[in-house]
């Protein structure tokens, strides 16, 4: 099977109205340049990312309140047709968010929710996203669904992907989990595995998407409209906290989009009226072993220099973290911060969740649960304010991390005096 | 020293749509100005008002990113290849 087989259909520009819903324009975070809706994610003037810019109409909770039980009851303040809800797509979202008192029990807070992405489709947040990508990549008449990937990416763009009859093409580094391989290969016959880092695999779709018309990457050239499917978890967040916003978040930072996302979300919402004004923080997570911009945060700087990656948290593990300054900025704004915990806390951090909530996460929200920790013991953290911890996927996908840390306590005959002598009656 | 730089989508109209093209320089600081003086104004899209590459640019000798080398520094040895990349967001 030829994986450069060239399409036919270029997409420059939408071919109907409301193609991107209310979106208005893509606007340059950097300098504020305005550029057409299509598939366009750099700024020709300073290389800044384009961000979607929309005019509202009015949305009220009960209309969002009456919409279905997935990111599509947020259609209005996503870039996607009215019509989205009649195009195959995985229906990602509205998942759970757990009271975890349990949890809070431990780490000596009093009010703490789990935000838990790893009940979407293929188990993590990235179905969100990916669903807003494939709206952008059916609208501009795409004909293949692509993307670099930590692995969790490639599960979701394969997946939508084979859902929607489009089809797709996924680059992965070679070294990656084994089951996130799998996970990605059960969907689609054209995985592609890179010998190098994700900053190289990234390098190389950048390089593939200037060379081949027809192609989307969900986090290259359709990145405006695919990283606004991260808003949904702020507003579902507010929503479900009975449409208020939280005093305190804490997210992972990979390139660091989530995080500026879940903040935008949480604007939006004051904007449209849905939810009061009210100060929040909010808070970064990285593993040590990729934590460019914890070190910047700490170091009181405003650059972030890459770093090369050496953590088992491989979906953070992104050495250039490209929204790595905006997370800084919306960090400090907010009072928030940003910190990193070594691979051990992680593992930690993936057990003492399991432990006392039932809820198994992958390296990445062990360690978001690892900084949690940290960041209560050392006072950065109120551990009396109403706290959300996001869990961005599913423990399944890395259980390598906690293989060789868990297993069983004894191992006995069928008998009762055997199972008495374990100790564990009672 | 001759290079080959390979050029981003949204620097081709600089380039007449060429993806690549040829320049010359010991640095990678001399293979922009030598870019600059073929495609005016391409330089200031890639360095900022002081003179440093843009925060939202990668550019790589070779298989590396200069940030890891020695920035506008960076030797470009005859027949290496130089490319200009936008950054691109991934994971979290």
């Amino acid at each position: 099977m030829s994986l450069t087989t060239r399409p036919v259909a270029d997409p420059t520009t939408p071919t109907r109205e409301g193609a991107f819903g209310h979106a208005r324009t893509l606007s340059c975070r950097e300098c504020g340049h305005q550029a057409p809706l299509g598939p366009h994610y750099a700024c020709p003037e300073c290389f800044g990312p384009l961000e979607v810019a929309y005019d509202f109409p009015t949305v009220t909770r009960e209309q969002i309140e009456a919409g279905p039980r997935n990111i599509w009851r947020y259609k209005a303040l996503l870039p996607v047709p009215d019509d989205i809800e009649q195009s195959p797509n995985t229906e990602p979202g509205f998942t759970r968010l757990l009271r975890a008192d349990n949890l809070a029990r431990e780490l000596g807070l009093t009010r703490l929710w789990v935000k838990d992405d790893s009940t979407n489709p293929t188990n993590s947040f990235k179905d969100r996203v990916v669903a807003c990508a494939l709206s952008a990549a059916r609208e501009l008449h795409a004909s293949v669904f692509a993307c670099p990937s930590t692995g969790n990416l490639a599960n979701a763009v394969a997946a939508a992907g084979a859902r929607a009859g489009i089809r797709t093409v996924v680059f992965i580094p070679s070294n990656l989990e084994h089951p996130k391989q799998v996970n990605s290969a059960v969907y689609t016959d054209r995985l592609v595995a890179v010998n190098g880092s994700y900053d190289d695999v990234n390098r190389l779709a950048s390089e593939i998407a200037g060379e081949e018309e027809g192609w989307a990457f969900v986090n290259v050239n359709v990145r405006p409209y695919y990283a606004e499917g991260s808003k949904t978890l702020g507003y579902e967040i507010a929503e479900q906290l009975g449409w208020r916003l939280p005093d305190q978040v804490v997210i992972p930072v990979a390139s660091g989009s989530q995080l500026t996302k879940v903040d935008k979300a949480f604007r939006e919402l004051v904007e449209l009226g849905l939810v009061e004004d009210k100060p929040y923080r909010i808070f970064g997570a990285q593993a040590t072993g990729c934590s460019p911009v914890s070190t910047a945060f700490k170091s009181g700087t405003d650059a972030v220099r890459p770093v090369r990656p050496d953590t088992i948290a491989k979906s953070l593990a992104i050495g250039n973290p490209a929204d790595g300054v905006y997370v800084l900025d919306i960090c400090r704004r907010t009072g928030g911060a940003v910190e990193d915990v070594s691979d051990d806390e992680v593992r930690e951090g993936i057990l003492l969740l399991a432990r006392t909530e039932g809820i198994f996460t992958e390296t990445a929200g062990g360690t978001t649960v690892g900084v949690l920790r940290k960041l209560v013991a050392t006072g950065r953290l109120d551990p009396d304010l109403e706290t959300v911890v996001i869990n961005t996927g599913m423990g399944l996908k890395t259980l390598d991390a906690v293989a060789d840390r868990v297993g069983a306590a004894a191992t006995i005959e069928p008998s009762y005096d055997a199972f008495a002598a374990t100790g564990l009656t009672g | 020293m001759s290079v080959q730089v390979r050029i981003p989508t949204i620097l081709r109209t600089y380039t007449g749509g060429e993806s690549e093209v040829s320049a010359s320089g010991t640095t990678l600081a001399e293979v922009l100005d030598d870019l600059e003086g073929s495609y005016a104004g391409i330089r200031g899209r890639i360095v900022d008002e002081t003179g440093e590459l843009r925060r939202f640019v990668n550019v790589y000798v070779g298989n590396d990113d200069v940030r890891f080398l020695d920035n506008l520094a960076t030797p470009t040895p005859d027949g290496t290849q130089v490319s200009v990349i936008p950054a691109v967001a991934g994971g979290c």
